[in-house]
């Protein structure tokens, strides 16, 4: 597996509180890293520091072997890097088709005038969504969407662009039984593809049913990186709560 | 471009839609309220003669044009999950504006151009302190509804200005005049809707109101210049208030500086019977001036029928709790 991106001695300090304690995590290309630890550990920094909402204190970033130093979300999009949020940062009042295409939406030209290019726009999302194996209709209102639904379109988002990473923030925390089994197949679909998963979880099963590697992070810092095949989750639970120290 | 590969399942149900187009607008507030005005018209018909005469429609219709024009600028805020209640004081502050100006013997360009101005910063000025102060619209707008009252009373000193110069002939001639039998403040309400319309549903600046009243921060996620398109929304409230003004000042034929005083509220309420929602995320240009147009019909039908006009505003107010209402078990129903 060819290396995508990595992160070394990565500090990140807010005032007094160091939330990153020099973490080294390589992220290879298409592989489903598991990102677990408890409320505070540092998974949410780590995220938003891969993602550029912040800057790392110190340490490098290195993505296709270019060291970067992304001035924000967007510039990270730029790279290929894209964030599926936990609240999945969704539009309820706006079809499924306008959510994925929220802000980079087609045009065309009528008369003198640009008009969004709806149509284009609805096929676009219907073929993601097809991609995905998504029952999701382009021209239904998110607002009556199923938590997989929601999950789908959301993760279309980062299929729009040439995107190479994507980061999960905990997308199966809210939603039930059968849709968490629906965003799983999701991840599958996208590993298949060529892309690298951050999947941030606090779900044992999920992590262990899709994930190839592991970290887990305890204040801080790294406290275990292992292949899933060589770990488990009495392990991983007492890495996360330091019953284990490190692994 | 690559519709070829469009998967036949999901093109099949993309039709799906067309079908039930008349289910559809049986579902839209607009529908419900173009019923309640006809159902309303007919039974004050019954009543009273004096209600179907073309006259007396005419004069609705006009009447309802001046709020119509500001429930129009006033959807966008709405949707966009913001609110402004200045908009009566701008335009006091920009009729006045307009009154000084001709009085002063500048021609009908100057004085409109000037008006206009007025309105829209004052309107960009609203956005800009709501959004690079981050306070909320209903008390940002609550201080400069008081300011712009107060500086129309600073700027005229008090005068009522009747007098418009060389201007006086054309400015009546637009606010009060009619082409083809219907009042010019009539056309001007249609071009509105239809421009405000295509802005809401084929601009990307439409889409992004939209969006920032579903979810502001996905909006901003999405790398959306959330403030700069608020602030267009606010400029854009005041902009319609200041033509609202042009067209009133020149049917009153003068401008004191209590003119649109309390315009706000029946603003407001049209454009939530109209279907905009208070939360934001919904709202159409047709509702608005169609709340508008039901607003003028009730205060009419009411006065025809020779109920006491005090009623009116407890009429007003009823029939923004039944559209409240209405969105709400529309809403349930979805």
């Amino acid at each position: 597996m060819s290396k995508l991106a990595s992160l070394e001695k990565i500090v990140m300090e807010f005032g007094a509180i160091r939330a990153l304690d020099g973490v080294s995590i390589d992220i290879n290309r298409g592989e489903v890293l598991g990102l677990m630890g408890d409320n505070g550990a540092g998974k949410s920094t780590l995220v938003k520091t891969i993602a550029g909402n912040f800057q790392p204190t110190s340490g490098r970033y290195v993505f296709e072997d270019q060291e970067v130093r992304l001035s924000g979300p967007a510039d990270a999009r730029r790279h290929g890097i894209e964030v599926v949020y936990q609240d999945l940062a969704l539009c309820n009042n706006l079809t499924a088709a306008a959510n994925v295409f929220l802000g980079r939406e087609p045009m065309r030209q009528v008369g003198p005038f640009r008009v969004l290019d709806k149509k284009l726009m609805n096929t676009r999302s219907a073929e993601i969504f097809q991609e995905l194996k998504s029952e999701t209709r382009p021209a239904d209102l998110v607002d009556r969407m199923s938590g997989g639904q929601r999950q789908a379109v959301a993760i279309a988002r980062t299929r729009l662009s040439n995107s190479k990473l994507v980061l999960m923030d905990e997308p199966t925390a809210a939603i039930s039984v059968r849709q968490v089994a629906e965003v799983l197949a999701l991840i599958r679909r996208m590993k298949e593809q060529g892309l690298s998963v951050i999947l941030i979880s606090h779900r044992m099963p999920d992590v262990f049913d899709v994930c190839d590697r592991v970290v887990v992070m305890r204040r801080g810092r790294k406290v275990a990186d292992k292949r899933i095949d060589q770990s488990s989750p009495e392990e991983v639970t007492g890495l996360i709560t330091g019953a284990i120290q490190a692994a | 471009m690559s519709q070829s590969n469009a998967p036949d399942m999901n093109v099949d149900l993309l039709k799906r839609h067309d079908r039930s187009l008349l289910r559809r607008l049986m579902l839209t507030q607009e529908m419900w309220i173009a019923i309640a005005i006809v159902v309303l018209g007919l039974a004050v018909s019954m009543i009273s003669g004096k209600f179907a005469t073309s006259g007396n429609l005419m004069n609705v219709l006009q009447n309802a044009c001046f709020i119509g024009l500001m429930a129009l600028g006033m959807t966008p805020v709405l949707i966009s999950g913001g609110i402004d209640i200045s908009v009566g004081s701008i335009l006091g502050l920009s009729g006045v504006t307009l009154g000084i100006l001709l009085n002063a013997g500048a021609p009908l360009p100057v004085g409109i151009f000037g008006t206009l101005f007025v309105g829209l910063v004052f309107g960009g000025l609203n956005g800009a302190v709501i959004t690079l102060a981050k306070l909320p619209p209903f008390i940002v707008t609550l201080a400069t509804l008081s300011i712009g009252r107060s500086l129309a009373l600073v700027v005229s000193d008090n005068q009522v200005f009747y007098e418009f110069g060389t201007a006086t002939e054309s400015i009546l001639a637009l606010g009060g005049g009619y082409t083809l039998g219907v009042p010019n403040v009539v056309y001007a309400l249609v071009v509105f809707v239809i421009v405000l319309h295509c802005l809401l549903t084929m601009t990307r600046w439409g889409r992004y109101i939209f969006a920032i009243g579903g979810n502001e921060s996905a909006a901003r996620l999405a790398g959306i210049s959330v403030d700069a398109i608020k602030i267009s929304a606010y400029a854009f409230s005041g902009l319609m208030a200041a033509v609202s003004a042009i067209f009133l000042v020149g049917w009153l034929g003068a401008v004191t500086n209590a003119i649109g005083t309390g315009y706000e509220l029946q603003t407001i309420a049209s454009t939530v019977i109209g279907g905009a929602s208070l939360t934001g995320g919904f709202g159409t240009a047709l509702g608005a001036a169609i709340g508008a147009i039901l607003i003028e019909v009730i205060r009419n039908a009411l006065l025809i029928a020779g109920v006491n006009p005090f009623w009116q505003g407890t009429f007003v107010g009823g029939f923004i709790l039944a559209a409240v209402l209405l969105e709400r078990i529309r809403s349930l129903r979805r």
